[in-house]
């Protein structure tokens, strides 16, 4: 397959995005309420609610900050209105999206209320919103798409077919110069040395070994009650015939194709900065979280295998389904863009299915309608590292 | 071969995934052996199914699980080749 290029919106940093939404962005879960008074208002617009932002402290809380401003910032965002609570820490979103040069202003609910805020908030929406509907789509190289990935529901067909589908994917786009990203480190647990192996050099090998056996020392072995057999695998997984944490483990790791290595490990919500090439982040292995991270370090579309019919979207990044489960396919087709179950009636090759991701990647990024989309999926989850104060 | 009734990773695996719906006992199985090529029979003792796996051979209690040329756990009971491979005949090593 030759090098494919792609229709997408230049933004003033020069990433390039493939979706132009206008969003509202709450600091808080006490601020979702106007966020969606806004977005009701205004035609075009999205609010983003969340339950968190109170009281958070230390990494949390940085986290937290990197998280909204990721989101703001995300190349797939052409205008943002913040709405927070008190202007202290609305500010310092804004300040943070501002870094990129788009359109942003932040609103504060003290001293106003919500109908003055929503009043004011809307008023700027309306003109963002009608700004982005004139901004038009350029052709871009493929190594401007920055792609994640992260399979759901996974069962034995997601590392016969689907996952090795997306590794195809993987190989032949980082070939191309593409930037590229997976996570999920409690789910490489068994297979964490072939991980490690797959580090570019020995200081990512290192620094993945050292993640997740950070992980397992402060959130799995202070927290394990018995056996962690019925969350990892999920029930899920077990009924699409899982049995084991490591089974499911080498499954996953078959994502990142072949031959790809890994340059760098990033911390939750962290933007690469060494360059194209493939990437690890530290991040949980349930979707919603795991996709909220990678979208909010700048990737534009998410690959996601699943073999029982994980049916997660996003409301920033598309999310492209794939799928090898014949029955599948058959029960729920409605959230499959790619249907690869031919791989194991052995019509379909490897390398086939992978142009055909390829494919219907490419026509994403120029603007079709992934199902998570047409479906109205917009899971928005923050990761929350600890307890707030 | 036209559709296999089962994969398997690696030729050393000591397990197969079933790929077809509705496998009872008692059937003769075709697999594909998807790093060499080779094709492979087995007889289900069991009724499987879609996405889980069939003993390639017999298996002793505690012995490892071979699927990607990798450890993926340990056995909890005998299982006869042809048996149906999950959660109530292996388990994890690592929890």
């Amino acid at each position: 397959m030759s090098q494919p290029k792609f229709w997408g919106y230049r933004r003033e940093n020069g990433r390039v995005g493939v979706r132009n939404h206008v969003i509202l962005l709450p600091l808080d879960d006490l601020s979702n309420a106007a966020c969606e008074a806004v977005a009701n208002n205004i035609q075009g617009t999205m609010a983003l609610p969340h339950a968190y932002g109170r009281l958070q402290f230390g990494e949390d809380l940085e986290l937290h900050f990197r998280t909204l401003i990721g989101t703001g910032s995300n190349p797939n965002v052409a205008a943002v209105v913040v709405i927070g609570i008190e202007p202290g820490w609305t500010s310092r979103v804004v300040e943070g999206i501002k870094k990129t040069g788009k359109r942003v202003e932040g609103f504060a609910i003290e001293q106003n209320g919500d109908i003055n805020t929503i009043a004011a908030a809307s008023r700027v929406a309306k003109e963002y919103v009608q700004w982005a509907s004139e901004l038009s789509r350029e052709e871009c190289d493929v190594g401007e798409l920055w792609m994640s990935m992260k399979c759901g529901e996974s069962d034995t067909t997601s590392g016969l077919a689907s996952n090795p589908t997306v590794g195809n994917l993987t190989d032949k786009m980082s070939e191309w110069g593409a930037n590229l990203c997976f996570g999920e480190t409690s789910e490489l647990t068994g297979a964490e040395q072939d991980c490690a192996a797959r580090g570019a050099d020995d200081s990512a090998s290192k620094k993945f070994l050292d993640t997740w056996q950070a992980y397992m020392d402060e959130v799995i072995e202070p927290h394990k009650t018995s056996d962690l057999s019925d969350s990892q695998p999920t029930k899920g997984n077990i009924e699409g015939g899982l049995s084991t944490i490591e089974e499911k483990a080498f499954g996953n790791l078959q994502k990142i194709g072949k031959k790809t290595t890994f340059i760098d490990v990033l911390k939750p919500a962290e933007e690469p900065t060494k360059g194209p090439g493939l990437y690890f982040m530290d991040t949980s292995s349930a979707a919603a979280e795991c996709v909220t991270l990678q979208a909010a370090a700048g990737y534009v579309v998410h690959l996601f295998p699943t073999g029982q019919g994980n049916i997660i979207g996003n409301p920033i990044e598309p999310v492209i389904k794939l799928t090898a489960n014949p029955r599948t396919v058959r029960t729920m087709g409605e959230h499959v863009d790619l249907d690869v179950s031919g791989i194991l009636r052995r019509e379909m090759n490897l390398d086939e299915a992978g142009d055909a991701l390829i494919d219907i990647t490419i026509r994403t990024a120029n603007g079709r309608m992934t199902a998570a989309e047409a479906l109205g999926h917009r899971e928005f989850v923050m990761t929350k590292l600890y307890r707030s104060a | 071969m036209d559709h296999p009734d089962f994969l398997v990773h690696d030729s050393t695996d000591t397990v197969g995934v079933i790929v077809v719906e509705g496998v009872e006992a008692g059937q003769k199985l075709t697999g594909w052996v998807m790093d060499t090529d080779e094709t492979i029979t087995v007889d289900s003792l069991d009724p499987i199914p879609l996405g889980h796996k069939v003993a390639l051979s017999d298996i002793a209690d505690g012995d490892t699980i071979i699927k990607y040329d990798a450890d993926i756990g340990k056995a909890i009971s005998d299982i006869a080749k042809g048996g149906h491979v999950h959660v109530h005949n292996i388990k994890t090593k690592r929890w």
